[in-house]
């Protein structure tokens, strides 16, 4: 443990980039997420059939690869994040974290979509029938009536893929990014006779950051259910 | 008569595959040519680990399998080469054993994280895998040597106007996830970025999305001859890494053993021939033998 007290602001710093990491993504993911489950379960037949090639072809793809993807592959195709260089405090955003977003990102996004299908799927028919006899068009239907409960149905299942999200940020550890994992292997090499101190260490800061996510979804449930 | 059809051609896909192997393995068996001791066995005292193995007749070591010039393994192939390598094969061979048959030795694939774990755990007798000795791993595995000096220097495009850390100030210099490294890096002032292996690091510098690599300069060597034209090695050594050889703690008679062995290939030139053979091509110049630590 002395090794972890030690360099404090290092792993401070460190776990500030797995927060950082989960919460551009996690954002991302949402906003992902609902428009690829508004393509699923929407009118337009062409749509809902690429909206279900994305779910089955990146969800079904190891995570590691969809970084890899973007780390080795990309490039040479001329997909890069090189041009993406901002400096907030003493935190670096550049070509390392933008690949870790954008891999984070799509492949998280499926997992959200799929939650919130389940909760569309929750939503009795007659809403939107409903909906529609008034005159609302698709948008109105989505938006107004069936969105609104389908989030409300799939706050257990989207927190259960944003805490897989928190998690899954360690794999940018092996792709430039320092975040906790990166801190906790330099930490594990140079302490060679300290490593069940520092594991624990930073498994108690993994487990702190999750069980926040699980209370900020408990209380999202409790405040959203219907009465 | 469908049977006879696929047999044949399992055959010829094997044939091929294994003629593919034959010509990979003809291309580049440089190294040292060490003969096993065959009266080892008798030579250790009884109840000594070196007597055990030399008994067995088998033994694991660790190695790097991603570093040209010290511990790389080419894809499909048993037998990695390299300084590190050369090395186990001279402790090899002085136990009896013949370090070219891979029945008998096995070569593991030790990465920086796992090497204390291995040796503790017995999974290998012995690690030579760019093997810095340091006092916090001393006190849960034995080290012994060092056989070589490196320090850590930087491998830069061809045409990069960088000649030390003091040109890369607050850039990204790629190196790998949690190594000593990357630590010295931060502490020049220049900005780390991890990947898994160096070879990956090596990918981020020629496609261009960092300025730099940093790690020992023998490793970097490496690259440099494997990249000729397109990547060099610059600066002055920023530290000072003594790679030594790793075994059990649990054995601390093998150091004398080990310190003997070196101090012998020293003397007779294997040490220098197995140098030159692998590092030598790289443009680096054989150092003299470094003073090796003394057992307890």
């Amino acid at each position: 443990m002395d090794a972890v007290i030690e360099s404090l602001p290092d792993v401070f710093k460190a776990f500030g980039y797995t927060v950082l990491l989960f919460l551009v993504s996690g954002t991302l993911s949402l906003i992902g997420g609902t428009l690829l489950v508004a393509m699923r379960v929407g009118p337009i037949a062409i749509l809902n059939k690429a909206g279900a090639a994305y779910v089955t072809l990146v969800r079904n793809t190891p995570l590691l690869a969809v970084f890899f993807f973007f780390s080795f592959a990309a490039p040479r195709i001329g997909i890069n994040f090189r041009w993406v260089d901002v400096h907030i405090g003493t935190f670096d955003f550049t070509s390392f974290f933008s690949t870790a977003v954008v891999a984070l990102t799509l492949y998280t996004s499926t997992f959200v979509c799929e939650a919130l299908r389940s909760g569309v799927n929750a939503v009795p028919l007659g809403q939107a029938e409903a909906a529609r006899a008034i005159g609302l068009p698709f948008g109105g239907v989505m938006s107004q009536v069936v969105l609104p409960q389908a989030f409300r149905a799939s706050v257990p299942p989207v927190a259960s893929a944003l805490i897989a999200l928190l998690k899954n940020t360690s794999v940018a550890a092996v792709f430039g990014v320092i975040e906790a994992t990166s801190q906790m292997k330099s930490l594990t090499n140079n302490n060679a006779d300290e490593r069940w101190g520092i594991f624990l260490a930073f498994a108690i800061g993994y487990v702190v950051l999750v069980e926040l996510v699980s209370l900020a979804a408990g209380t999202l449930e409790r405040r959203w259910r219907i009465a | 008569m469908r049977f006879t059809r696929t047999k044949a051609v399992i055959a010829t896909a094997g044939l091929a595959l294994s003629l593919a192997a034959c010509g990979n393995a003809g291309e580049d068996s440089e190294g040292v040519d060490v003969q096993a001791d065959e009266n080892a066995a008798s030579s250790f005292d009884d109840g000594t680990r070196m007597k055990e193995i030399a008994d067995a007749g088998t033994i694991n070591v660790g190695v790097k399998f991603d570093q040209p010039g010290l511990g790389f393994n080419e894809t499909g192939s048993d037998m990695p080469t390299g300084f590190d390598v050369d090395i186990a094969k001279i402790l090899v061979a002085s136990l009896g054993i013949d370090p070219d048959d891979t029945s008998k030795v096995k070569y593991v694939e030790t990465i920086s994280d796992n090497r204390e774990p291995f040796l503790q755990e017995g999974k290998v007798d012995l690690v030579l895998a760019s093997y810095s000795i340091t006092d916090e791993r001393r006190q849960v595995v034995g080290q012994t040597g060092p056989y070589m000096l490196t320090g850590q220097q930087l491998l830069v495009p061809e045409d990069s106007d960088a000649e030390g850390p003091e040109d890369l100030q607050g850039k990204e210099v790629c190196s790998v996830t949690g190594s000593t490294s990357l630590e010295n890096a931060k502490a020049q002032g220049m900005k780390p970025v991890g990947f898994d292996t160096y070879s990956q690091c090596v990918d981020k510098v020629l496609d261009g999305t960092v300025e730099a690599m940093t790690t020992d300069g023998t490793i970097l060597a490496g690259y440099a001859a494997q990249n000729e034209g397109q990547l060099k090695v610059v600066g002055d050594p920023f530290s000072e890494e003594r790679i030594g050889v790793g075994y059990s703690k649990d054995y601390p008679e093998m150091c004398q053993w080990i310190n003997d062995t070196l101090e012998k290939a020293n003397e007779d030139g294997t040490w220098a021939e197995a140098f030159e053979a692998n590092l030598g091509a790289s443009g680096v110049e054989t150092p003299d033998f470094p003073e090796l630590d003394p057992c307890e």
